[in-house]
């Protein structure tokens, strides 16, 4: 009785078409993003913000990418961590030719060449289906970051090949600095916010659009959709590009906001199954699944990496014993990948399942079952 | 419906445990009174295998100076750790997490280096990146808070060049030569290059590049199938990880004579070479101090801390080449950090008066002996313009079947070569970042 669609009737086309059409979603997502804006960054120490939420933030980005190609559209795919690279090589090559423009719109370029980039590389989409489609991916990973690598003018003839991003302001000349290490967290924590929650918005748009239901349906049975009149070539190719582009603007915002160069090592194949298992995690076809699974994904090992030597120590305390520092490293590798057995055991739909099995409790509530 | 009680619950106990650890962590770090010394190891992953050593020998040489000493002028160090992978990301979360009250930071890795590099100079703590990182960052005038001592990449080929020029009777002797390099296709092994093409003009030489790409580190046949065919009078290898001991492998295979084979310092590492054991006698490799452990401040590290069961590791790593690197390395802070007693007064130093200490370094061979550290670091001079030393020079160690062992007196580096390239890159960096280089009179 706690959460009820029953009973909220709608009396306009508008209302009935709105993002969140009950009340109770709207005032909820609403009083989040309130949360994020203006609570967290008030109550967040620089820990917090700077090492963790900027950080699952822009993976968050980059799963709902992933997870609009490969949760949505059902095209599988391991180049991630390449389109990131391209979103992120390019924002900085338009961040240091073109100074004149602002730095959002250099990261939004380098969106853009990662959409380019991922068309080209969808092309094959069009042809194989499923694993044979994921290798074909793979061969943008290995393209991409063999390019940017060997290909000085992406990097401005730097002899060391690993750029540094310079301190931008919001807006050339005025307005806070957002990236670089002179940036206050607090201004790229909200700069990264934006980007997050402008992108979460229109994917969630997206998904229950034309556009959504068409992936949805090349997803389900291709055949099918290709007989109703949805056009094969324009729905999985506009999945590739929307989902690069969302993954290129992670990886900018990757260079710009959290490490301050762009690195090849930061975008390689591991990063492309980082971003995969936080979609696998979260659940695929859901946006909230995506932040879940980023943040699942990312945060446990570093919560393992802070909390095992305190429990460690306390056993230490009481027994005598006290395993060397790099045994309590691999018991971290072994928790984190037991965890991940676990939940896909109990949960194989994913963190964002249990959100909704939630949502139906408070609906039974108080007499749940 | 267990299950699912079980997966709420553990959420809501690691939420809480988070915040708990945490606030403990902060608690640890206001501890008074000692100097604190984040260590930024990787004990686990790809590169464990030169990250063990690197770490052990870090931790060991603070804690002997607390066990025998007291600390420095009775100013304790605490070592804490924190578990990076060799990945950047853990990196930066690592440095945030230790930063309070931070000494120095020495991550062993170019990309956690790199990207640490702008939050140091933010946070007035020194990055002390010994034979890694950006090379540019021997310029102190642009670069305040890196330092890159006693040598870096650049000069480092120079110096290859020179060891080979030796051998065969000169510089002049060098013309007509065919080398053959071979490299971890990335932004480290490809650094040298810039450098070696001034080399191969001046001294009239050619060298074939043989990239390995870094996803496929241990496949090498058919690099050095090319190699058997050309036949180069010299192969000079800028490996890292699973790439150096599988390039040894493979250059034991086709039988090249490995007394021609040269490795940089990270090509270095015990690990790599036993495989190939008694096979691969007569490779040699760089090395920016000594190897083994017959120096004096062993006898000291034996009696402090091995034999009172207080090392960081298992011990076994005692006197192996990345472990005397990481001891050599804490060495270079101790004495800044002495340095920077004198001048500041005794106690607690921030991380701006110890990077003052290492600015100030100058460090002669009768004082290095004192410390029992004779053979292990070369004579050091820092000064504000050049943060890598006046005199980089490095030391070749040649693999004997089961150990290294050092061949030769210092070498050192043509610096009137690599200086203005050091200098030009600084001020290009300088330009993109809008940074004004500071005087340094």
């Amino acid at each position: 009785m706690i959460y009820r669609e029953a009973g909220q009737f709608k009396t306009s086309y508008a209302k009935d078409q709105a993002l969140f059409s009950i009340p109770m979603d709207k005032n909820f997502v609403l009083s989040i993003i309130a949360l994020a804006i203006f609570i967290v960054p008030l109550l967040a120490n620089e820990y917090w913000l700077g090492s963790i939420l900027i950080p699952v933030l822009i993976l968050s980005i980059a799963a709902i990418g992933l997870n609009i190609l490969t949760g949505y559209a059902g095209q599988l795919s391991l180049g991630s961590g390449a389109f990131m690279a391209a979103g992120a090589y390019m924002a900085y090559k338009v961040a240091t030719n073109l100074t004149f423009l602002p730095v959002p719109i250099a990261i939004l370029a380098g969106g853009l060449s990662a959409a380019f980039a991922g068309i080209v590389f969808g092309i094959p989409s069009l042809r194989i289906k499923g694993f044979y489609l994921a290798v074909a991916t793979l061969a943008s990973q290995f393209f991409l970051i063999w390019l940017f690598t060997h290909v000085d003018w992406f990097v401005n003839y730097s002899i060391s090949g690993v750029p540094s991003i310079a301190d931008y302001k919001l807006f050339v000349d005025f307005g806070p600095l957002v990236t670089g290490a002179k940036a206050s967290v607090e201004a790229r924590y909200l700069f990264v916010l934006g980007f997050a929650i402008l992108l979460a918005l229109a994917a969630r748009n997206m998904a229950r659009g034309n556009i959504g239901r068409s992936w949805m349906a090349i997803r389900d049975m291709d055949i099918a959709a290709e007989i109703m009149g949805i056009r094969p070539l324009k729905a999985k190719l506009s999945a590739f590009a929307i989902s690069s582009f969302y993954c290129g603007i992670a990886g900018a915002l990757w260079a710009f906001c959290y490490i301050n160069n762009v690195e090849q090592g930061a975008y390689d194949i591991n990063r492309s199954f980082q971003i995969l298992f936080m979609v696998i995690i979260g659940g695929l076809g859901s946006i909230l699944g995506s932040f879940l699974g980023a943040a699942f994904i990312f945060l446990l090992p570093l919560f393992l990496s802070n909390f095992l030597p305190v429990i460690f120590d306390i056993i230490g305390d009481i027994f005598g014993y006290r395993p060397s520092i790099d045994i309590i490293s691999h018991i971290e590798l072994m928790i984190f990948g037991g965890l991940i057995i676990f939940f896909l055991i109990v949960e194989p739909h994913g963190l964002a399942r249990l959100w909704q099995i939630g949502k139906e409790k408070l609906r039974r509530w108080p007499f749940p079952y | 419906m267990n299950l699912k009680k079980i997966i709420l619950s553990l959420a809501t106990v690691a939420v809480a445990a988070t915040t708990v650890s945490v606030g403990i962590n902060v608690a640890m770090a206001g501890a008074a009174g000692e100097q604190k010394i984040p260590s930024l190891v990787y004990r686990t992953g790809a590169y464990a295998a030169g990250g063990v050593p690197l770490a052990d020998g870090y931790a060991d040489y603070y804690n002997m100076i607390n066990e025998r000493d007291g600390g420095v002028n009775g100013v304790k160090f605490v070592v804490t750790e924190c578990e990076t992978a060799y990945k950047t990301d853990r990196g930066v979360e690592c440095y945030d997490r230790t930063k309070e009250g931070a000494t120095v930071y020495s991550p062993w890795s170019t990309g956690i280096s790199y990207a640490l590099q702008d939050k140091l100079a933010e946070d007035k703590i020194p990055l002390l990146s010994m034979g890694y990182g950006r090379t540019a960052a021997a310029d102190g005038s642009v670069f305040k808070y890196v330092f890159a001592l006693p040598a870096t990449y650049w000069n480092q080929a120079t110096s290859i060049i020179q060891v080979i020029a030796n051998e065969n009777g000169g510089l002049d002797k060098l013309k007509g030569m065919n080398f053959a390099y071979i490299y971890l296709d990335h932004p480290y092994g490809k650094e040298p290059i810039p450098t070696l093409d001034i080399l191969a003009r001046k001294f009239g030489f050619t060298y074939d590049k043989y990239p390995v790409a870094p996803a496929s580190m241990t496949d090498q046949k058919s690099t050095w199938l090319q190699i058997r065919k050309s036949k180069p009078d010299y192969a000079i290898m800028w490996g890292w990880g699973a790439m150096t001991p599988t390039a040894i492998k493979e250059a034991v295979n086709i039988r090249f004579d490995m007394t021609k084979f040269i490795g940089n310092w990270w090509a270095a590492n015990e690990s790599d070479l036993a495989p190939s054991g008694v096979k691969a006698k007569g490779y040699r490799a760089a090395a920016f101090h000594g190897v083994g452990d017959g120096y004096g401040i062993y006898a000291d590290m034996k009696k402090y801390l091995y034999d009172a069961g207080k090392a960081a590791g298992d011990g076994s790593k005692a006197g192996t080449t990345f472990y005397n690197r990481g001891l050599v390395n804490s060495a270079y802070v101790v004495e800044a950090i002495k340095l920077a007693h004198k001048e500041f007064g005794i106690g607690v130093m921030t991380g701006d008066q110890v990077a003052w200490g290492l600015e100030h370094l100058d460090l002669k061979n009768d004082y290095i002996k004192s410390l029992g550290l004779n053979g292990l670091m070369p004579e050091t001079k820092i000064t504000c313009a050049n943060h890598e030393g006046q005199n980089p020079a490095i030391l070749i160690q040649e693999w004997t079947g089961d150990h290294y062992a050092i061949t030769d007196e210092w070498i050192p580096a043509m610096t009137d070569i690599t200086r203005p390239l050091i200098e030009a890159e600084a001020a290009a960096f300088a330009a993109e970042k809008g940074i004004t280089p500071r005087e340094c009179n």
